[in-house]
């Protein structure tokens, strides 16, 4: 099973990613923004980063562009969190070198449905 | 698969509340004039954060409403549109509205649909005062196009689509693979793969994180173009991409039952998930609601959570870990013990008591909060109510970072609301008469807290016009709560204290603001009800303060043990005044009043315990046993006991929880010799000593 970043500002969010995640056998760290994501994924190898994109002191798209510096990190699929009305928001996530997007609002269902798509 | 998210509602909701504080406080201090880029940032942020755990936990209504806010603010944010007083103000409403809708989900109460929709409405109008609805449509447009396209997806016929996929090499560097994209394309029918490696290059010269492959697919599926556009959706730009409709077959027989039976893997994107955004969309499944509704009943407010500070968690840690030392020291004692090691069982005894002490003192600073959680509502109050009254207040507060038992602060606020809106309304003058008494135009009220000894102590304090004696004792006399000559003679402190008397009003006409029919009496008496004290200073012409102390916790508290046949009662120490014996020369009757004693030029009533609670072998004579002196809004009373046993710090035990509630206690404790002892709610005792008085009196005075 994967070893997966949850980074989210708002906890109800980011504890139902990572128990969704978990019910389905895989570790989840979590972190509350994007510096602390940072932090952690300089660490820890994750094997996917499941981001909010609107958080304090580091926002989303920032932290996958630092990411994607970092040599373990070059082909690692990161997923940005984003509302509809962010569509300039995908664009420049895109730019920062994020691998795809889920729409909010989400449900279970369908988070586990993109990360099966990007983790196979 | 299905998981139940609704277990993380009650953090959504608490993180909400704090969210939409953040946003209160930041539209406070926006200033019109000068936007701050960092504040807007953050109400947006905290809007955004709600509207998308809304959406996510099926509040539509919530997300909706927020959606609105959330377009405007980012308006602001993005300077495509200015800050004015009055779109303020729609937006502190708005945040109210967000509140109100939250706290009706999560107690399952009726949502006021007139105010929302005045609120809504003012939004609405404020977003087209200044057109710049552009990202709005953009965003809603391409959800309306995929709706109906997916909706026209013709059953009887499939489709054969011709996908030619170039790649850019970068692609991997994404973190996209080509292989999920193509799985994905085979879930939705029959999918054939043909790859061109034509551009692949020698092997020396090939670097393994570069793409040279392309793809020409065929697709054998009932889709509409959208769909497979959507699976590249996160690739475009980074391929070349061509999606044509090679011919329409009729469709196979195995094929019908390959796309029926997996249900509605083509589209999961767009059609479970209700999307809040726009009417375009039809209505959210009613189904969705009635679940929150169900489960909201369940996790009322009773159950609410407590933010704990990871610190306060590892203190604790760290003192159940000394706790569990000091045991196995004790341990190790008693297993060989000899008189030479008393010494040692002692300390350890000592090391054990202080121990727990700390454990305790510990445990209680989980439940403390800073009082700020109670403060934090008072800029938005001070702002309209001083609005209200046309005068200028600036509200300066401080210790807000003061910690205090969450139950007190809950139980705080109501009393602190009336005394701040006291100090604007009738502490603070109107502009112009400031100005011509020489002082500054705008009027401070200063609202502060402080821990002191085991008390915090708040002091609300304005620089107004202060109390008038005079004005204060002709009310009084008028309203025969004092009479001419006692006032003559009372102490400035005592005649404001008369505020505090029941049905003591002064102000000339009721407000709309202040003069709700809820007294000062009523203030003191809730602040009483927590064990606490309130007093007021103040100085004509300079302004008031009114001093409220109280405990740092309810669940501890310091009481006095007496005897009454049998039984052991616990009063409140902060509700007793003093305790005296009495002579037989000072009791008296009055009838209608029953036994009064007089103490000190009044007469005091006299309540006897062992009558009230029907207690055998008690003391009858009340110049053999004592009187309690307490004070409720209606005076002192006299309270007869057998004897006093002691003071000590009780812990209070929940009668609710572990037994039925019973009129005229607050709750029971444990002693130190294992028997229960009731705590005696003073307030409460009295109202049933008061209604049962006519029919104890009768024998008494036959």
């Amino acid at each position: 099973m994967a070893n997966i970043l949850a980074v989210d500002d708002s906890a109800s969010l980011r504890q139902m990613v990572a128990f969704t995640l978990k019910s389905q056998g895989h570790n989840v760290t979590e972190a509350a923004d994007g510096k602390q994501g940072l932090d952690a994924a300089k660490s820890t190898k994750f094997d996917l980063v499941v981001t909010d994109v609107n958080m304090p002191v580091m926002d989303g798209i920032s932290m996958i562009r630092e990411l994607r510096k970092l040599p373990n990190y070059r082909g690692t699929p990161l997923l940005m969190l984003t509302t509809e009305s962010g569509v300039d928001k995908k664009q420049e996530g895109k730019a920062a070198g994020a691998t795809g997007w889920i729409v909010k609002p989400f449900n279970p269902d369908k988070l586990l449905g993109v990360v099966k798509r990007v983790l196979g | 698969m299905s998981i139940d998210i609704s277990q993380f509602l009650d953090v959504f909701y608490e993180e909400s509340f704090e969210g939409l504080a953040v946003m209160e406080q930041g539209l406070l201090g926006l200033d019109p004039d000068a936007v701050d880029g960092e504040t807007i940032n953050a109400i947006f942020r905290a809007a955004h954060s709600i509207k998308g755990g809304a959406g996510t936990f099926g509040l539509n209504e919530v997300s909706e409403f927020t959606h609105t806010m959330e377009t405007l603010l980012d308006q602001i944010r993005d300077g495509a549109r200015g800050v004015t007083t009055s779109s303020i103000n729609v937006l502190l409403r708005a945040t109210d509205c967000i509140q109100h809708l939250l706290k009706a989900s999560q107690e399952g109460s009726e949502v006021d649909q007139a105010t929302l929709e005045a609120v809504s409405s003012e939004l609405e109008q404020l977003l087209s005062s200044e057109d710049e609805a552009d990202s709005d449509n953009a965003d809603v447009d391409p959800h309306g196009d995929s709706l109906d396209q997916t909706l026209q997806i013709d059953s009887e016929s499939t489709r054969v689509w011709s996908i030619s996929f170039k790649p850019a090499p970068h692609l991997f560097t994404t973190g996209n693979d080509p292989v999920r994209l193509f799985s994905e394309l085979a879930d939705m029918g029959e999918l054939e793969i043909v790859t061109d490696t034509s551009r692949l290059p020698d092997f020396n010269d090939l670097d393994p994180e570069q793409c040279y492959l392309d793809w020409y697919l065929t697709l054998h599926a009932n889709v509409e173009k959208q769909a497979i556009e959507e699976v590249f959706e996160w690739v475009e730009g980074d391929c070349e991409l061509s999606i044509e409709l090679s011919q329409e077959s009729v469709l196979e027989k195995t094929m019908v039952a390959d796309e029926t039976a997996p249900g509605p893997e083509p589209e999961p994107t767009e059609d479970d998930v209700p999307t809040p955004v726009k009417d375009t969309k039809p209505s959210p499944p009613p189904k969705k609601t009635t679940q929150v509704k169900a489960q909201k009943k369940a996790n009322a407010a009773e159950n609410s959570s407590i933010r704990v500070g990871i610190d306060k968690v590892d203190h604790l840690i760290n003192l159940v870990g000394e706790l569990v030392i000091t045991q196995s020291m004790l341990g190790q004692l008693g297993e060989v013990f000899e008189m030479n090691t008393l010494e040692q069982l002692k300390d350890g005894l000592a090391q054990f008591e202080r121990n727990t002490r700390e454990l305790q003192e510990s445990v209680m600073r989980i439940r403390m909060i800073p009082i700020s959680f109670a403060f934090n509502r008072f800029p938005r109050l001070v702002h309209d109510v001083s609005a209200k009254l046309g005068k200028k207040v600036d509200l300066q507060v401080s210790g807000e970072e003061t910690e205090v038992d969450k139950t007190v602060i809950e139980k705080i606020i109501d009393p602190l609301v009336h005394l701040v809106r006291n100090a604007v309304d009738h502490g603070i003058e109107a502009p112009d008469v400031r100005l011509a008494s020489g002082k500054r135009e705008t009027g401070t009220v200063t609202l502060s807290a402080a821990h002191r000894g085991g008390n915090i102590v708040i002091e609300i304090a304005d620089d107004g016009a202060g109390l008038r004696r005079e004005k204060i004792l002709g009310k009084a006399v008028e309203k025969h709560i004092v009479t001419e000559d006692e006032g003559e003679r009372m102490t400035d402190d005592d005649v404001y204290n008369l505020i505090f008397h029941p049905g003591f009003s002064t102000a000339e006409t009721i407000s709309d603001v202040s003069g709700r029919g809820v007294g000062m009496d009523v203030v003191r008496s809730n602040i009483r009800e927590l064990g606490g004290t309130v007093e007021i200073n103040s100085t004509e012409g300079q302004g008031s303060a009114i001093l409220v102390r109280l405990p740092l916790t309810l669940a501890i508290l310091d009481g006095q043990t007496v005897a009454v046949g049998e039984e052991t009662y616990i009063v409140p120490l902060a509700s007793i005044i003093e305790s005296i014996q009495i002579k037989p020369s000072q009791i008296n009757m009055v009838v209608g009043k029953g036994e009064t004693f007089k103490l000190r030029d009044s007469f005091i009533p006299i309540v006897r315990l062992h009558d009230l609670f029907d207690i055998k072998n008690s003391i009858q004579e009340l110049a053999e046993g004592l009187l309690v002196i307490v004070e409720d809004s209606s005076g002192p009373k006299g309270i007869f006991v057998d004897r006093l046993l002691g003071q000590q710090q009780v812990v209070i035990k929940s009668l609710d929880a572990n037994y039925k509630k019973i009129p005229g206690f607050s709750g029971a404790t444990i002693l130190g010799n294992g028997s229960v002892a009731l705590i005696i709610d003073i307030p409460e005792m009295l109202r049933l000593a008061t209604q049962s008085r006519p029919a104890m009196a009768y024998p008494l005075t036959a």
